[in-house]
C-alpha cells in the first residue's frame, strides 16, 4: 500500500514538472453517451409517469379545496386552538396546492420532456469592432458638443450640477427638531415622588424591603404629553440593600436612603433597559448585550460592552414617608453621544 | 434490492417523505401542551407539624443551614424566611441542594408533601416570614391576564423572557422557564425571592396583581402558540437556525432532486 | 387589403402561429422568442439558490401586498379591543394593534404574516448561499465582476428590507431593536445626535419612525431591489450561465437544457415548490409571535432580545466588544477648544468595523484576486472549490467569522441551553472571533489540498475497490478500478496557477507593487497540487509493479 504514494503530488516534484500550458494536457473527450431513461424505452413507464404527473396536479386541486374549507368552515371563535387549526389547514392547503403543481411540472419535465443535453456556443459580449466604433461615436459626440474646447461651460456646468442636489438634502431638515439639550435632562425634578411602573402609585420607603426591586417612573409621567419619550429617559430601578454593602463615594453619601438606591434603567451602552437585578450578588445585567453593573461600586461596569456606570438618581423621603427625588440625574442618562461631554 | 432502491429514488417518495416529516413535526409540536393541576392545600400548621419538621430539619438540612437554622458557611440562616420559602425550595425540588453550583437546580422532589409541610411549619416558627399562599389567591381563573401581562413584562420578562421561556444571568446563573411551574410556586417565588430573584413583596405587587400575573402565565401556557410550534419561544435565534437547517435543508433536497436525471 | 398583405406577407398556418403573428406584428417579440426560446441553461443543484432568492422575493411581494391592506403604520395610542385575551384593554400603538388584528381577526392574516416573515428569512439565506456558491466556484471572475457587485448590493438591500420590516409591528422586541439602533446612531461622531433626532422626528421613540420605516420598507427598498434584480438577470442573460468543468464542457460553450420546454418547466415548477415549502413551514411553525412580546414601552425588555439572523452578527459584535480593558476605556472624552466631546468607540467600532470589513472585502474580491493572479481572461468554467484552496480558505474564514458573531448574539441562549456561564461564553467567543477564522482558513485550505491529492490518486490509479487479491506470484494487492475517461477528465481539467515571480521593468528595477504581488501570489499558490498530465498517467500505468491492477492482473484475477 505504501506504493500508493508513488507519483503522488509531492509539491516540489509537481512544481518542477508542471503540466500546464496546453502541451501535456488531456483532451476533452466530449459529452458522455446519453443514457436513456425508463420512460424513453418502456411505454408502460411513460404511461405511469404521465399518470403520476396528473395525480400530482390532482393533489394540488385537493390542497386548494382544503384551503377553501379551512377559510370558510373553521370559524375563529376567539380561541387560540381554533386559530391554530385554521392556520395549519390554510397553510397545508396552500402547501399542497403549490407543491402539487410544482412537483408535478418538474416530474413531467424530468421524465417526459427530452433529456438530451444540448450545446450552445458562447459569443463575446461585444466584438472589438463595435467597441472601436462606439468609442469613435462618443468621441464625435464630445467633439460636437464642444465640451472639451470650452472649459468655461464645462466648469460652470460641473459647479451647477454639484450644487443643484443640495436642496434635495436640505429639504429633509424638518424631519426632526434639533437636539438642543433634550438629552441632558429628564422628567425628574426635586421633590418628585417615585412611583410604580406602570400604575404610577407612590412608593413608601418602608415598602422597599431588603432584596426587593421596584421598577419606577416619576410621578405624573403617565399624564405627560410625551409620555414614551420621557419614559425612555426617566425609568429607574429601585433596590434596597444592606446599607453596609453600599460604598458611596464622596459627595454621594446622601443620594440613597437607608440602603435604598435608585439607578437609571437605561443602559449606558446602547440604551436597553438594564432591568435584571441579582439580589444576592447585587449585580445589574443588561439582557441585550450583557453589560454588568455592580451596585456595591455605584454601578461600575464589571463586564460587557458598556463603558460608563449607570447614573444614580439622588433620593430622599418626604414627610409622609414616600420616596422622592432630590433632583434630576446629575449627568445625561443612556447611551453616549457626541455632545455629551 | 433493485426495486427498493428504485422506489426510494422515486421522486414522489422524496416529496411524500418530506411532507410527512413536516406534518409530523408540526403536529407533534402543535399538540404538545402540558396541562397543569393546581395543588390544593390549606395551610394551618399544628404544633405536631413543627415538631416533626424540626426532626426532619436536623436530619436533612442542618448540616448546611446549621442547628436551629441559624446558618453556617455552607448555607444561609433560615430565620425569618417564612414557610413560603421552604415550600418553594423543597417543594420544587431545589432543596436539599444536590451540589454546589451557581444556583440550586430543579430536580425530583425529595420529600413528600406532608414532610414539606412539616419542614415549612418548623421554619415558620423560627421567625415571621411570608406564609404559604391561600388557595383563593392562586385561582388563575379569577385573575386578569391582560393586567398580569403588563406587570409580567415590566417586572419579570427581562429575566424570564416575555413568553416565560427563561433567560441567562451572570456567571452560570439563570432565570428558569416558568412552563409547568405551579401557581403556588410562582406566587411563593415572587414573595420570597429565591436565589438571585428580587423579592416582590405585597407593597410592590399586591396579592391580586400577583394572581393576575399567574393568570397571564397560565393563559399563555394553556393556549399555546396560535401559529403552530413555538420553537421554544426563544425568538429570532431559533427562527434563524430553523430556516437555515430545516428550511434550506428541504429546499436543497428539492434542488438535488430537480437537477438529478430521472432513472 | 392588398397593401396590408404586402406589409404582412407571412401567413400563419397553425393556431399558435396566428396568435404569434397577432402579437408579433403589433409589439414584436419573435426576436425574443428566437433569442430565448431555446437558450441553453446548465443544470446543477447549486445553481438553484439564486432562483430561490428570486422566488421568495416574489412571495414577499404577494404576501406583503396582502399585509399592507390591513396594516396601519400609525404610532397613535389606542387600547386594544381585539380577540387576543391577554392583551385586551392594554394601551398600545395603532401599528401594533393592527398587527394583532392581522394575526387574530383577519382570516388567513396570521398565515400571511408567517409566510411573509419566513420567506424573508429564507430570502436572505438564499441570497447568502447563492453568493457563497458564486464565491467558492469563482463565478465572480471576468466578465461577471459587475454582477457580483450588483449581487452584493442586493444582499445589503435585503438586510435593509429585513430590518425595516422587523421594526414595523412596534412590539417590544422590535422596539428594543430600534432603541439599539438609536444608541448606535448616537455614537456617530459629530452628526450622530442630529441623525437620531431626524430619524425619529425628535427624541426616541417619537411618533414618526414606524411610518418612515414603512415607506422605506414597502416602497423605496423593494423598488431598488426590483431594479437591481432586473440588472442582475439582464447580465446573466448577456454573460450566459457559468458551468462546472467536465467532459463536453469548455470555456466557449454552454451545455445544458433549452429554456423551452425543460428549463422553463423546471424553473417554473420550482417557484411553486418554494412557495409550497414556505407555506408548509408557515402552517406549522410560529414566527415572530408579537403577541408574546407586548406593545413597545421603553421600560420593559425581554430576556433573549435578538435581531433576525442576518442582522444578528452586528448585534453579536456589539456584545463581544469590551467597554473597558484593564484601565483602558473605549469611551473617550476628547477636550476641544469649544468643549469636551464624547467618542464612544465601544459602540462605534463593533457596529461599523466587522460589517465594513466583510462588505469591503466582498466587493473588492474579484479585483483582489485578478490582481494577484494577473488573470484577466474570461472565465465561464467554474472552479471546483478544492481546486482553488486559498480562495476556499478565505471563504470559510468569512463564514466562521460570521458564525462566531451570530453565536455571540445568542450568547445568553448558549449559556442557558448548555448550562455554561454567560461570561465564559463571551470570553471564549472573543477569542474565537479572532482565532476562529484563521483556524477555519487553515483547515479549509488543507482539506482542499488533500481532496486534490485524492483526485490525483483516483485519476492516476483508479478507485479503491476494497478488494485485496493475491496475485499468482504471491503478492497481495488491492484492486483499483480505473476511472473512465469522462470521469478522469473531470478530475484533471483544472488550472493550478504557480507562484508568480516578480518581473523587473526596463531598468531592471523590481517595483514595490510587483514584490507585493509576488508575496501575495506565494500566499495563494505556494502549496499547490498540479493536475495529472497524460504523460504522468502513462508513467503510472506502465509502473514497475502493480499498485493498480492492470488489465493483465485483472484478467488473471478473473480467471481464478
Amino acid at each position: 500500500m505504501a506504493d500508493n504514494s508513488h507519483g503522488s503530488p509531492d509539491t516540489s516534484v509537481t512544481v518542477a514538472t508542471p503540466g500546464q500550458g496546453g502541451v501535456d494536457t488531456f483532451t476533452n473527450p466530449g459529452l458522455p453517451p446519453h443514457r436513456p431513461r425508463l420512460a424513453d424505452t418502456d411505454p408502460r413507464a411513460e404511461k405511469r409517469a404521465e399518470r403520476q404527473v396528473a395525480l400530482l396536479f390532482f393533489i394540488s386541486v385537493l390542497g386548494t379545496l382544503l384551503f377553501f374549507f379551512a377559510y370558510f368552515f373553521i370559524p375563529l371563535n376567539d380561541t387560540i386552538e381554533q386559530l391554530r387549526l385554521q392556520n395549519l389547514a390554510l397553510g397545508l392547503g396552500t402547501a399542497f396546492a403549490m407543491l402539487g403543481i410544482g412537483v408535478g411540472i418538474v416530474h413531467w419535465a424530468k421524465t417526459l420532456m427530452p433529456d438530451h443535453e444540448l450545446t450552445e456556443e458562447r459569443h463575446a459580449v461585444t466584438d472589438e469592432k463595435d467597441r472601436a466604433e462606439a468609442e469613435q461615436i462618443v468621441g464625435t459626440i464630445l467633439d460636437e458638443s464642444g465640451i472639451k474646447r470650452r472649459p468655461l461651460i464645462r466648469n460652470t456646468l460641473i459647479g451647477a450640477a454639484l450644487l443643484a442636489p443640495l436642496p434635495a438634502i436640505a429639504i429633509f431638515r424638518d424631519l426632526g427638531p434639533l437636539p438642543g439639550d433634550a438629552l441632558k435632562h429628564t422628567f425628574w425634578d426635586a421633590g418628585m415622588r417615585l412611583t410604580r411602573d406602570p400604575s404610577g402609585t407612590p412608593i413608601k420607603a418602608s415598602d422597599v424591603t431588603v432584596g426587593s426591586a421596584f421598577h419606577v417612573i416619576p410621578e405624573g409621567l403617565n399624564e405627560a404629553e410625551n409620555k414614551l419619550e420621557e419614559k425612555a429617559k426617566a425609568v429607574v430601578l429601585l433596590m434596597r440593600l444592606d446599607p453596609e454593602s453600599l460604598n458611596p463615594s464622596e459627595g454621594r453619601e446622601d443620594w440613597g436612603y437607608d440602603g435604598i438606591v435608585a439607578y437609571s434603567k437605561i443602559c449606558t451602552h446602547v440604551g436597553c433597559p438594564v432591568a435584571l437585578y441579582e439580589q444576592q450578588t447585587h449585580h445589574l445585567l443588561c439582557p441585550c448585550h450583557q453589560s454588568t453593573f455592580d451596585l456595591e461600586q455605584e454601578c461600575k461596569v464589571i463586564f460587557g460592552p458598556a463603558a460608563r456606570p449607570l447614573p444614580q438618581l439622588p433620593i430622599d423621603v418626604d414627610d409622609e414617608g414616600y420616596l422622592i427625588a432630590r433632583s434630576d440625574f446629575q449627568e445625561p442618562v443612556g447611551p453616549s453621544f457626541w455632545e455629551r461631554g | 434490492m433493485k426495486a427498493l432502491s428504485q422506489r426510494r429514488r422515486h421522486p414522489l417518495a422524496a416529496i411524500a417523505l418530506l411532507l410527512m416529516a413536516l406534518l409530523m413535526v408540526g403536529g407533534i409540536y402543535s399538540a404538545a401542551s402540558s396541562a397543569n393541576q393546581a395543588q390544593a392545600q390549606t395551610e394551618s400548621f399544628s404544633a405536631n407539624d413543627a415538631e416533626e419538621g424540626e426532626k426532619l430539619f436536623a436530619a436533612n438540612c442542618a448540616s448546611c443551614h446549621g442547628l436551629g437554622a441559624s446558618g453556617s458557611s455552607a448555607g444561609p440562616s433560615l430565620v425569618g424566611v417564612g414557610a413560603a420559602s421552604v415550600d418553594f425550595q423543597v417543594g420544587s425540588g431545589r432543596m436539599p441542594l444536590q451540589m454546589d453550583g451557581p444556583q440550586a437546580q430543579v430536580k425530583p422532589v425529595q420529600f413528600t408533601e406532608e414532610q414539606t409541610r412539616q419542614l415549612a411549619a418548623y421554619v415558620a416558627t423560627l421567625g415571621a416570614g411570608p406564609a404559604i399562599p391561600d388557595e383563593e389567591i392562586l385561582d388563575a381563573s379569577e385573575g386578569d391576564p391582560a393586567n398580569g401581562g403588563e406587570l409580567f413584562r415590566v417586572n419579570c420578562a427581562m429575566c424570564h423572557n416575555a413568553a416565560a421561556a427563561g433567560g441567562a444571568l451572570t456567571r452560570g446563573k439563570f432565570a428558569p422557564s416558568l412552563e409547568g411551574s405551579s401557581e403556588k410556586h410562582i406566587y411563593e417565588a415572587m414573595v420570597t425571592g429565591p436565589q438571585n430573584m428580587p423579592v416582590f413583596n405585597d407593597a410592590n405587587i399586591s396579592p391580586e396583581d400577583k394572581r393576575d400575573v399567574i393568570a397571564f402565565l397560565k393563559t399563555i401556557e394553556e393556549q399555546g402558540s396560535p401559529g403552530g410550534a413555538d420553537l421554544g419561544s426563544l425568538g429570532p435565534v431559533s427562527e434563524g437556525l430553523f430556516i437555515w437547517v430545516a428550511g434550506l435543508g428541504v429546499v436543497i433536497a428539492f434542488t438535488v432532486w430537480l437537477t438529478s436525471r430521472s432513472s | 387589403m392588398s397593401s396590408s398583405t404586402a406589409i404582412n406577407a407571412y401567413q400563419p398556418k397553425t393556431r399558435v402561429g396566428r396568435v404569434t403573428n397577432f402579437v408579433d406584428s403589433r409589439v414584436g417579440g419573435s426576436g425574443m422568442v428566437k433569442e430565448f426560446g431555446r437558450k441553453i441553461f446548465p443544470d446543477h443543484w447549486t445553481f438553484m439558490f439564486g432562483e430561490v432568492a428570486l422566488y421568495t422575493f416574489v412571495i414577499l411581494l404577494i404576501s406583503g401586498t396582502f399585509l399592507t391592506f390591513f396594516f396601519d403604520p400609525s404610532m397613535a395610542e389606542t387600547h386594544y379591543d381585539g380577540s387576543y385575551l391577554p392583551l385586551r384593554g392594554v394601551e398600545m400603538s395603532v401599528a401594533y394593534a393592527s398587527s394583532l388584528d392581522i394575526s387574530f381577526d383577519v382570516r388567513g392574516g396570521l398565515f400571511m404574516r408567517q409566510v411573509h416573515h419566513w420567506s424573508a428569512l429564507l430570502f436572505v439565506a438564499a441570497n447568502a448561499v447563492h453568493m457563497l456558491r458564486v464565491f467558492f466556484t469563482g463565478a465572480f471572475r471576468r466578465p461577471r465582476e459587475l454582477n457580483w457587485v450588483v449581487g452584493t448590493t442586493l444582499l445589503i438591500m435585503g438586510l435593509a428590507a429585513g430590518f425595516t420590516g422587523y421594526s414595523l409591528p412596534d412590539d417590544l422586541l422590535s422596539g428594543n431593536g430600534l432603541r439599539i439602533i438609536d444608541g448606535v446612531v448616537k455614537s456617530i461622531p459629530v452628526v450622530g445626535t442630529y441623525i437620531s433626532f431626524f430619524l425619529f422626528g425628535g427624541e426616541f421613540p417619537g411618533t414618526a419612525i414606524i411610518g418612515r420605516l414603512y415607506v422605506l420598507h414597502i416602497l423605496l427598498i423593494p423598488a431598488v431591489i426590483l431594479l437591481l434584480i432586473g440588472m442582475h438577470l439582464f447580465m446573466v442573460v448577456i454573460h450566459k450561465h457559468t458551468q462546472y468543468p467536465g467532459p463536453g464542457r469548455t470555456n466557449t460553450n454552454v451545455v445544458g437544457y433549452p429554456v423551452g420546454p425543460v428549463y422553463a418547466a423546471k424553473a417554473g415548477g420550482f417557484f411553486f415548490i418554494v412557495f409550497g415549502i414556505v407555506a408548509a413551514i408557515s402552517a406549522a411553525f410560529t414566527i415572530n409571535p408579537i403577541w408574546n412580546y407586548g406593545p413597545y414601552d421603553p421600560s420593559p425588555v425581554s430576556a433573549g432580545t435578538q435581531p433576525d439572523w442576518y442582522i444578528g452578527w452586528v448585534d453579536g459584535a456589539l456584545r463581544l466588544m469590551p467597554g473597558t480593558v484593564g484601565n483602558w476605556d473605549f469611551e473617550w472624552n476628547i477636550p476641544f477648544p469649544w468643549g469636551v466631546n464624547t467618542l464612544s468607540l465601544n459602540v462605534l467600532f463593533p457596529a461599523l468595523v466587522p460589517a465594513g470589513i466583510v462588505f469591503t472585502l466582498m466587493l473588492a474580491w474579484p479585483w483582489i484576486e485578478s490582481w494577484v493572479t494577473k488573470d484577466k481572461r474570461e472565465h465561464h468554467l467554474l472552479d471546483r472549490p478544492r481546486n482553488a484552496p486559498t480562495r476556499t480558505g478565505v471563504g470559510v474564514a468569512g463564514v466562521v467569522f460570521y458564525c462566531v458573531m451570530w453565536a455571540a448574539a445568542s450568547s445568553d441562549l448558549i449559556a442557558t441551553h448548555f448550562l455554561v456561564s454567560l461570561n465564559d461564553v463571551t470570553y471564549w467567543l472573543r477569542i474565537l472571533v479572532v482565532v476562529g477564522p484563521i483556524i477555519g482558513f487553515m483547515i479549509a485550505r488543507r482539506v482542499a489540498l488533500a481532496l486534490q491529492r485524492k483526485d490525483r490518486e483516483i485519476a492516476l490509479h483508479g478507485r479503491e475497490t476494497g478488494r485485496i487479491v493475491r496475485l499468482p506470484h504471491g503478492e497481495f494487492i488491492e484492486v483499483h478500478e480505473p476511472v473512465d475517461e469522462y470521469k478522469r477528465y473531470q478530475l484533471v481539467s483544472f488550472e493550478s496557477p504557480q507562484v508568480y515571480a516578480p518581473v523587473a521593468d526596463a531598468n531592471g528595477h523590481v517595483s514595490r507593487s510587483e514584490k507585493l504581488r509576488s508575496r501575495a501570489s506565494r500566499f495563494f499558490f505556494e502549496d499547490r497540487v498540479a493536475p495529472v498530465t497524460p504523460s504522468e498517467l502513462t508513467a503510472a500505468h506502465s509502473g514497475h509493479h502493480g499498485e493498480i491492477a492492470g488489465a493483465q492482473d485483472r484478467e488473471s484475477i478473473a480467471s481464478h
